[in-house]
C-alpha cells in the first residue's frame, strides 16, 4: 500500500524494535509450531478480512440504494447486474484516486514536469495522511487505555478541550518566535485534553464510578462548554458566527510542500508520539506497570503496585494524546476552532484500536487506514455522488467484524485459534 | 477486573457525606440571597400563570411579591442547612428527599427572579418539559430493560436514531404514522437484535458492540437522508400526531392541560411506565429477567434460560429505543433532520443511572432533564444573562455525581455487562 511508505522510511532503524515486539505480540495467541510467516497471517487474516468485508457489504449498501439498479431490473437482471457493478467500481474507484491519487494523472504531471501539476497529482496522498494524523493521536489515547484496562470513550470530548486550549493559546499568546509558540500551543492542547481524562480518572480512582459513564458525560460537558465558549468569551470580535479569532502566524504549524498541500509538521509529531508511546508502554517501568494494572489488577496490586495511581495515570495520559489531536486539528489545518470541528473521531478511534489491536505501531497504521477512507470518501460523494457517510457504515461494519472475529471464520471457513484470543478487558458497570 | 479494586461499599450513611449535604444546602440558600434577593428591587411582582397557553384560563395566576418569595426561599433552605449540620445525623436516610425540595426551591426562586416584575407561563414550562422528558425516559426505560437482564447498552443513540429514521421513512410512504411506528419499533429491535447477538452469542464487548450500533446508526440514517430524504421531499413529510384531551381528566385545574391534553407519545410513556414497572416487580418473567441481570449462574441453575431472556430483554429494549427515536419525527418535528437525536439517547443513559435502573427512577430523572431542558430554551425567552449551556451541562454533571456516590449509590445489576458463558 502506498500509503505505508512513509511509515517505513520513519521506522527504518527507530522502529525496528518495534516492529518485532509487534509481530510478537501479534502472534502471541497463534499456535507454536507453524512457521511465522502462518502464524502472522493467521492473526492478520482477521483485520485484512474485516476490512475487504466490510468493503463487500458497504459495496452491497451502495448498489441496494442506488435507483439505477432498480430501474434496470425493470429491462432484464442482466441489466441490473450491470448497472449494479458501474455503480460500485464508480464508488470505489473514486475512492481510491480520491484518497491515493490518479495514477494516470500523475504520471502524466510527472511527465510535463510541472511542480503545481505534479503537486496536484500526489495532494490525495497527502491530504489522506493529513487526515489520518487525529485518528492516530486519538487511536493511541484509546489504546493507551485499553492496554491499562480502562475504556476511554471519551475521546472525542478530550479532543474538544484540547483543541480549545490550543486554539487559545494560539491566539492569545502574542510575539513569541514560532519556536516557541508551537510547542506551547501544543502543551496547552495536551494540558487541556489530560485534565479531561483525569477527571473521569481520579473519579473512578476515588469512588469506583465507571469511567465509561464518567468519560461520555464529559463529552457532553465539553460540548456544551465550548458552545459556550465561543459564542462568548472565545468569540471572534468581528463575527456572528460561533468561531474562534484564528492563530497567530507563529503558532501555525509549518507546512513542508507548497501550495495546495496542506501536508504539515504534525504528521512527523504523531509518529513521533507514536515511538514515544510505544517506548512508555513497552520500555519504561511505569509502562509495565500500566500494562500489569490492565491485565491483571489483582496480581498488579499483590505484586505491590498502586493500581489507583495507574487507572488516573493512564486516563490522563490517554486524555493528553486525544487533546493532542485536538491541537493538531487548530494549529495544522483549521487555524481557528469552530463547532462541531471534531466529526466523530472519538468514536472511530475506539475502531481504529481495536483493529490495531492496541500497538502504537497497529493503530499508526489503521489510523493511516481510516484517514484513507475519510478522505477518500469526499472525492466519492463528488464524483460518483455517494454520500460522504457511507464511510461510518464501513467503520461500524469493520468494527463489527474485527470485534467478533468469529463472524470472519465463519463467512471464510478459517479454523480458530488454539489459544484464548486477547480481549479488551473492560468489564461492565457494575465492577467486577 | 480493575473495579473490584476500587469498590467501596456504602452500607452506613456517612457522616461526611451528611456535612457535605449540610453545607450544600446552605451554599443554595446563600446563592438565593446574592444572587437572586439581593438585586431585586422592592415592590416589584412575579405573576406565574398556572394554565397552558391556548386553553380557557381556570386558574387565576399566581402572583406573588419578588423579594418576599425570594427571602422566605433563602431563609427556609438556610433552616434546613443549619438543622442537616447542627444535627448529629441531618435528616438521616431522608437526606436526598430534602435535597429534592431544596432544589426545588433554588429553581423556585431563580424563575421568581428572572421573571420579576413580570408575567411568566410556568404551566407552559411543566408542558414543554413532560415533552422533552418523554425521549429521555423511553430511552431510560429500553437502558433499564437491557442493564436489568446484564447487558450494558450504550446504543440507546444509534437505536433512536435508526428509529426516526425509518418512522419519518416509513410514515412518509405510507401514509399513515402507525405504520411509521411501528416500522420504527422493529428497526429498534432489529438493531437490539444485532447488539444481542454481538454480545451474547459472539461475547463482544458489550461496549464495543454498543459502539458499533452507534457507528453504524449515525453512518446509515446520514447516509439515506442525504441520499434520499433530502432529495425526494415527500419521503419526509410524515406529519406527526395530533394532540389527544381525555375528555374529563383535561379540566382538572393546573395538572389537567399539563398531563391529559398531549399526543400520544407521552400517554405511551406512562403506560410502559407502569407497564414495565409492573412486569419487572410483580411478575414472574421481571423476576427471571432481573435474577439473569444480578446472578446468571444461580439462574441458570434454577432452570431459566439466560440466553433467551437476554435475547429478550436487549429486543425489546431495542424496540423501546426505536419507539423513542419515532417521538423525534412522528411526535415533535415532523420530518428527519441528520443527527437529530443530539445525544438524547445518551442522556437516556444518565437517567437510567440517575433513576437507580428501575422505571420510575428512570422517569424522575428524564424529568428532572427534561426541565433542565426546558429551562434553558425559557431563559432565553426571559432574557436572562446566565449562559444556557450551563444549565445543558446539569444532566451530565448530576449523573456523574450520583456515580460518585455524593447523593447516594446507585444500586445497579450486579452482573450488568458481565458475558455469561455456560460451564
Amino acid at each position: 500500500m502506498e500509503e505505508e511508505k512513509p511509515q517505513k522510511k520513519q521506522s527504518k532503524d527507530g522502529q525496528k524494535n518495534a516492529f518485532q515486539i509487534f509481530l510478537e505480540e501479534l502472534i502471541r495467541g497463534a499456535p507454536e509450531h507453524s512457521s511465522r510467516l502462518r502464524r502472522v497471517w493467521q492473526v492478520l487474516s482477521i483485520p485484512v478480512l474485516a476490512i475487504l468485508t466490510g468493503l463487500l457489504v458497504g459495496g452491497v449498501i451502495i448498489i441496494l440504494t442506488t435507483e439505477e439498479v432498480f430501474a434496470a431490473w425493470a429491462q432484464s437482471p442482466l441489466a441490473s447486474l450491470a448497472a449494479a457493478w458501474d455503480v460500485v467500481s464508480n464508488a470505489y474507484s473514486a475512492l481510491f484516486t480520491g484518497s491515493l491519487g490518479d495514477p494516470a494523472r500523475i504520471i502524466a504531471a510527472l511527465q510535463s514536469g510541472d511542480g503545481l501539476a505534479i503537486r496536484r497529482a500526489f495532494n490525495p496522498i497527502f491530504e489522506s495522511l493529513v487526515s489520518s494524523i487525529p485518528y492516530i493521536f486519538a487511536g493511541l489515547s484509546v489504546a493507551l487505555g485499553f492496554r491499562a484496562g480502562l475504556f476511554n470513550i471519551g475521546a472525542e470530548g478530550q479532543i474538544f478541550v484540547g483543541a480549545i486550549c490550543a486554539a487559545f493559546a494560539g491566539y492569545a499568546i502574542t510575539g513569541v518566535p514560532a519556536i516557541i509558540h508551537i510547542p506551547l500551543a501544543i502543551m496547552a492542547g495536551a494540558i487541556g485534553g489530560g485534565l479531561w481524562g483525569f477527571i473521569p480518572g481520579w473519579l473512578k480512582a476515588k469512588t469506583g464510578g465507571h469511567e465509561v459513564i464518567n468519560t461520555i458525560m464529559m463529552n457532553f460537558i465539553a460540548f456544551r462548554l465550548s458552545d459556550w465558549l465561543l459564542s462568548g468569551p472565545m468569540q471572534r470580535p468581528d463575527s456572528f458566527n460561533p468561531v474562534s479569532p484564528t492563530i497567530q502566524a507563529t503558532a501555525v504549524l509549518p507546512r513542508l510542500f507548497d501550495h495546495p498541500i496542506r501536508f504539515h509538521l504534525g504528521f512527523f509529531i504523531a509518529l513521533f508520539i507514536a515511538w514515544l508511546v510505544y517506548w512508555f508502554l513497552f520500555k519504561t517501568k511505569y509502562g509495565f506497570f500500566l500494562r500489569t494494572v490492565g491485565a491483571n489488577p489483582h496480581a498488579a496490586r499483590y505484586a505491590g503496585m498502586n493500581v489507583l495511581t495507574g487507572v488516573v495515570l493512564a486516563m490522563t495520559m490517554a486524555g493528553a494524546l486525544a487533546g493532542l489531536a485536538g491541537a493538531n486539528e487548530v494549529l495544522g489545518v483549521n487555524y481557528h476552532l469552530a463547532m462541531a470541528f471534531s466529526s466523530g473521531y472519538g468514536f472511530d478511534s475506539i475502531a481504529l484500536a481495536l483493529i490495531g489491536k492496541s500497538h502504537p505501531l497497529g493503530v499508526v497504521l489503521a489510523a493511516l487506514l481510516f484517514g484513507t477512507l475519510r478522505n477518500g470518501a469526499v472525492r466519492m460523494q463528488l464524483a460518483a455522488g455517494i454520500p460522504i457517510d457511507i464511510i461510518s457504515v464501513l467503520q461500524g461494519l469493520i468494527l463489527a467484524f474485527v470485534a467478533a472475529p468469529a463472524i470472519i471464520r465463519t463467512i471464510y471457513r478459517l479454523r480458530a485459534p488454539e489459544a484464548h484470543e486477547e480481549e479488551v478487558t473492560v468489564s461492565g458497570w457494575a465492577g467486577d | 477486573m480493575a473495579e473490584t479494586a476500587l469498590r467501596r461499599k456504602v452500607v452506613y450513611i456517612s457522616p461526611t457525606r451528611q456535612r457535605v449535604m449540610g453545607i450544600l444546602f446552605l451554599s443554595l440558600a446563600a446563592l438565593i440571597w446574592v444572587l437572586f434577593s439581593r438585586p431585586v428591587e422592592p415592590g416589584l411582582t412575579t405573576t406565574f400563570v398556572l394554565t397552558p397557553g391556548g386553553f380557557e384560563v381556570v386558574l387565576t395566576p399566581l402572583e406573588l411579591p419578588t423579594l418576599t418569595t425570594l427571602n422566605v426561599l433563602a431563609t427556609l433552605s438556610a433552616f434546613i442547612g443549619a438543622y442537616q449540620l447542627v444535627r448529629a445525623r441531618g435528616f438521616g436516610r431522608h437526606t436526598n428527599k430534602v435535597l429534592a425540595i431544596v432544589v426545588a426551591m433554588f429553581i423556585l426562586g431563580f424563575l421568581t427572579w428572572a421573571a420579576a416584575g413580570r408575567s411568566f407561563n410556568f404551566a407552559n414550562m411543566l408542558n414543554i418539559a413532560l415533552s422533552k422528558a418523554v425521549p429521555i425516559t423511553l430511552g431510560a426505560l429500553s437502558g433499564v430493560l437491557c442493564e436489568r437482564a446484564g447487558v450494558v447498552n450504550i446504543a440507546i443513540e444509534g437505536m433512536m436514531l435508526m428509529g426516526a429514521m425509518v418512522g419519518a421513512l416509513v410514515g412518509s410512504v405510507s401514509g399513515s404514522l402507525w405504520i411509521g411506528v411501528l416500522s420504527a419499533v422493529l428497526a429498534g429491535g432489529l438493531l437490539g437484535f444485532v447488539h444481542a447477538v454481538l454480545s451474547i452469542k459472539y461475547v463482544v464487548n458489550q461496549i464495543v458492540s454498543g459502539t458499533v450500533i452507534n457507528i453504524f446508526s449515525i453512518g446509515m440514517t446520514s447516509y439515506i437522508a442525504s441520499k434520499f430524504l433530502n432529495v425526494y421531499r415527500h419521503l419526509n413529510v410524515p406529519g406527526i400526531f395530533p394532540i389527544w384531551e381525555i375528555p374529563i381528566l383535561s379540566n382538572i385545574p393546573f395538572f389537567g392541560p399539563i398531563l391529559f391534553r398531549n399526543n400520544m407519545f407521552v400517554f405511551a410513556m406512562f403506560f410502559f411506565l407502569f407497564a414495565l414497572h409492573f412486569l419487572l416487580y410483580y411478575t414472574r418473567w421481571g423476576l427471571r429477567l432481573r435474577s439473569v441481570g444480578e446472578h446468571p449462574e444461580a439462574a441458570d441453575t434454577l432452570g431459566i434460560n439466560v440466553f433467551r431472556t437476554r435475547y429478550m430483554a436487549v429486543i425489546l429494549g431495542g424496540m423501546m429505543a426505536g419507539f423513542a427515536g419515532a417521538y423525534f419525527t412522528l411526535g415533535s418535528v415532523g420530518r428527519f433532520n441528520e443527527v437529530m437525536t443530539a445525544g438524547r439517547g445518551f442522556i437516556g443513559l444518565a437517567a437510567m443511572i440517575f433513576g437507580n435502573w428501575n422505571p420510575f427512577g428512570a422517569f424522575g430523572a428524564g424529568l428532572l432533564f427534561g426541565f433542565a431542558d426546558s429551562l434553558a430554551s425559557i431563559m432565553a425567552i426571559l432574557n436572562v444573562r446566565i449562559p444556557s449551556q450551563f444549565l445543558l451541562m446539569a444532566p451530565y454533571l448530576a449523573t456523574m455525581m450520583v456515580l460518585a456516590g455524593v447523593v447516594g449509590r446507585g444500586q445497579m445489576p450486579a452482573a450488568d455487562g458481565q458475558p455469561y458463558e455456560k460451564q
